[in-house]
């Protein structure tokens, strides 16, 4: 690459101390939980040192695993689904608009990132109580009241908006690349305001909105804090799930089998998404 | 520059109301005189912000927090840095596979993360110590700071550092007069999303604490799932106005878009 490159042990023992460390502290940690898996399970004496398969095969094959994984996958693109169809526009209004303006609302929509997970579910489930400001104002407009809380309709609420911004800081970002005179310039030549948007901006939003909504897919689908407190003990989903296995139950077999089970999918969605990026941009680079 | 219609300002409004109701919500219920969580109709009251600071577990916790995040976030530069000169300025054998390792907790959920740092911990009899919180809190916000970090030292200019080191100046010297401070606001906007993310890190965080160090996250978890006083919105109007400060700093010192960004 450079002139440098020949100083052969110079990158190992820059990267090396952070690479043993991150071995240790991720490769080995994820093994030794695949081997745990595998471990067998007795509900009076603990963990076994025989290994079985069962704990895999309860999960595929037991309904109830089976309905909290449907669960999980159908809240996370619910949720993905909704974050793009608010957070592209919004990010393309927020482009558009003057300093300070600009900064200003940004740093609105942004900043509830900075602001604990915890909190913002709390707030959620304040407002969507059965005597929370959604259902009176609700009931104010002759409507009955709903029950909203410890449904998925509030854990899909919620997970849109810890999620929001991961959405709209990608699109933002791609915007930013765009001068704005070439959208202008589409215009003078007689595009109207839908061509120009659809055959300049959109290109450019497109892959900053496909990894954006790898982030919130695969965030939404490991989510923890917000079904653990908007769902209720009842609508699990499969992070909530491997909590109570590991805490409750203290079935750790099984709760490593979910887990691993969960990791696989996440990097199965990951490496597929991520492939479909990669076509795209190259398509779109030409 | 073009404007946006009405339909868009109506959009934007529409969405501003959503982003910032639980967050209003919360910090009017914090100052109800009443026993319940509810809007503070008769009166306002400090009482409940008088119990947070009467309530021990939430001022340790709090200050585990600090710590936690200041320790894991430094590290994680420490850690960044030299692996994104690694990574950016040379080919070796092994260079990808370091790429994607100290990328994978991005893609690892921190959920599982968790339970493979229980079952370490518990295998080496290592579970709650706050060492080994700072270790795995390293972990999940190296990414962050190393892909500032990468983008940083691939949007530079390096004829400045070549200049340098023509001149005579030594490796270390042209690293630290000339290409450090050159990515110093990767490495800062790194430092800060890796503070941030300790400091609201939950998920992962709830399997390696131990009740000596527990976090204020996993802390106000633990006391939303038991008990629903406004203590609760109290402690996280706390949190609010402690965020919304430091936000504000940040925002007057480098920008908060170009942190995000990364570089303009």
């Amino acid at each position: 690459m450079t002139a440098r490159s020949s100083f052969v042990p110079a990158p190992w023992l820059l990267a090396g101390p952070g690479t043993l460390f991150f071995v240790g502290l991720v490769l080995l940690p994820l093994a030794l939980t695949v081997i745990l898996s595998f471990h067998a399970y007795d509900h009076s004496s603990g963990i076994q040192n025989t290994f079985t398969l069962s704990h895999y095969v309860a999960v595929v094959t037991d309904e109830y695993y089976l309905s909290i994984f449907w669960r999980t996958l159908r809240i996370a693109a619910l949720t993905t689904l909704i974050c793009a169809a608010i957070g592209v526009p919004e990010a393309y209004i927020l482009s558009r608009m003057r300093d300070p303006w600009r900064s200003i609302f940004l740093l609105v929509i942004i900043g509830p990132l900075l602001v604990s997970v915890v909190v913002r579910t709390f707030g959620w489930s304040m407002l969507l109580g059965s005597q929370g400001l959604v259902n009176q104002a609700l009931e104010l407009f002759g409507f009955p009241a709903a029950k909203i809380l410890y449904t998925e309709t509030a854990i899909v609420i919620a997970l849109v908006h810890v999620m929001l911004p991961f959405m709209v800081i990608p699109v933002w970002t791609a915007l930013q690349k765009l001068d704005p005179m070439v959208e202008a310039a589409a215009w003078t030549l007689g595009a109207s305001r839908f061509t120009a948007l659809r055959r300049v901006v959109m290109p450019q939003v497109t892959l900053g909105m496909l990894s954006g909504s790898l982030i919130v897919f695969g965030l939404s689908a490991s989510a923890f804090a917000v079904p653990a407190l908007l769902g209720g003990r009842r609508l699990k989903m499969a992070a909530t799930l491997v909590y109570d296995e590991y805490l409750h139950e203290l079935n750790w077999p099984l709760g490593a089998s979910i887990a691993i089970i969960v990791l696989v999918a996440n990097l199965c969605i990951m490496l597929a998404y991520n492939r479909l990026v990669e076509t795209r941009a190259r398509r779109t680079l030409g | 520059m073009q404007k946006n219609g009405p339909v868009a300002l109506i959009f934007h409004t529409l969405v501003l109301a959503f982003v910032l109701a639980p967050l209003v919500i919360i910090c009017l219920v914090a100052f109800t005189p009443e026993n319940t969580l509810s809007l503070p109709t008769t009166g306002l009251s400090l009482r409940w912000f008088k119990a947070v600071f009467a309530h021990p577990d939430f001022v340790t916790s709090f200050w585990n927090s600090i710590w936690l995040a200041t320790l894991s976030a430094t590290l994680a530069i420490a850690l960044a840095v030299p692996a994104g000169l690694a990574i950016s300025r040379y080919t070796f054998p092994g260079r990808d596979f370091m790429n994607a390792l100290f990328l994978s907790p991005l893609i690892i959920p921190h959920l599982v993360l968790g339970v493979a740092f229980l079952r370490l911990f518990a295998l080496l009899g290592a579970t709650g110590s706050f060492a080994w919180l700072v270790a795995t809190h390293i972990i999940v916000v190296t990414p962050y700071v190393l892909r500032l970090v990468l983008a940083a030292l691939s949007g530079l200019d390096r004829s400045a550092e070549q200049a340098a080191r023509t001149l005579g100046a030594g490796e270390w010297t042209a690293f630290r007069r000339i290409t450090a401070p050159m990515i110093l606001p990767g490495i800062t906007g790194g430092w800060l999303l890796a503070f941030i993310n300790s400091f609201d890190e939950l998920t992962m965080s709830i399997f390696v604490t131990s009740p000596a160090t527990v976090t204020l996250p996993v802390r106000m978890y633990m006391y939303a799932t038991e008990s629903i006083d406004p203590m609760m919105a109290a402690v996280s109007t706390l949190m609010i106005a402690i965020t919304a400060i430091a936000m504000l700093v940040l925002d007057r010192a480098f920008g908060l878009d170009r942190i995000l960004v990364g570089q303009r």
